[in-house]
């Protein structure tokens, strides 16, 4: 009976700690790669320029009870100097019939990079902002966003 | 004439960074949508929004679909001079509307 005992080499241990692994595993994805349509959208806006991550700050709640209000705010590192500021914010989404959210043309009169609108989301998805800096940079932030009530769209 | 809410400062210091946020009563429509015949409704948006600072383009904003019925759009300006804003709503069937506020600046 004792030889039996010691016989399975994957222990009640280790098992747990694989499960753990697992867990981790699905729970920490790491930040996807953008879909062929935001990538898509997101150079209609560039026209093809390089884009970084970072600068740009998407505020979005990551589960969004109601798709047809969600409050979002664009909020962009720029000290809006006429020599350096942020000339354009737009947000691109990932599912909904149509990829542009909204467009905005920014000015050094505006002081600080802050947009604020509400928006709507047809289902769970990415979503993109994107920047266009005075210095013909393009900065941008993705986010993942889970909605348990869709926007009415049919 | 949609109604229009409006929290935009009534004085302000000089270089002061001032928030204004803005809200219109508008259905905004998606064209996506079926009506209770079950054809598609006709997509009625607003399109446009704009900001002027005494006569210069501060801020505007192309809206899609994709914006919540009421749009409600909130942004900052530098208060610079005394004087007045305006603000622009323009989109589908011919809609356009302007509304104004004035600003004093010490």
């Amino acid at each position: 009976m004792t030889r039996i005992a010691a016989a399975p080499t994957l222990s009640r241990r280790r098992l747990m700690a694989a499960g753990l692994g697992v867990g981790l595993a699905v729970t920490w994805r790491p930040a996807r790669a953008l879909s062929d349509e935001l990538a898509g959208a997101l150079r209609g806006f560039t026209g093809g320029a390089p884009t970084k991550e970072g600068r740009v700050n998407f505020d979005i709640a990551p589960l969004v009870e109601n798709g047809n209000t969600v409050p979002i705010t664009l909020t962009v590192q720029s000290p809006m100097s006429a020599a350096d500021h942020v000339q354009a914010v737009a947000v691109f989404n990932e599912k909904n019939p149509q990829r542009e959210v909204v467009s905005c043309k920014l000015s050094p009169a505006m002081g600080k990079a802050v947009v604020s609108t509400r928006i709507r989301l047809a289902t769970t998805q990415q979503l993109v902002a994107v920047a266009k800096m005075s210095d013909g940079s393009y900065w941008t932030h993705t986010v993942d966003v889970v909605v348990t009530l869709a926007a009415c769209i049919e | 004439m949609a109604r229009t809410l409006i929290h935009a400062p009534t004085t302000a210091r000089k270089g002061e960074v001032m928030e204004i946020r803005t809200l219109i009563a508008h259905p905004m429509e998606t064209g996506y949508r079926a009506g209770s015949d079950g054809r598609t409704l006709p997509r009625d948006i607003i399109r446009r929004f704009a900001c002027r600072y005494n006569g210069e383009l501060v801020f505007s904003a192309d809206l899609y679909p994709a914006i919540s019925a009421n749009p409600y759009i909130a942004f900052n300006v530098v208060a610079n001079a005394s004087g007045s804003f305006s603000f622009t709503w323009e989109g589908d069937n011919g809609f356009a509307q302007t509304e104004n506020a004035t600003i004093t600046v010490a």
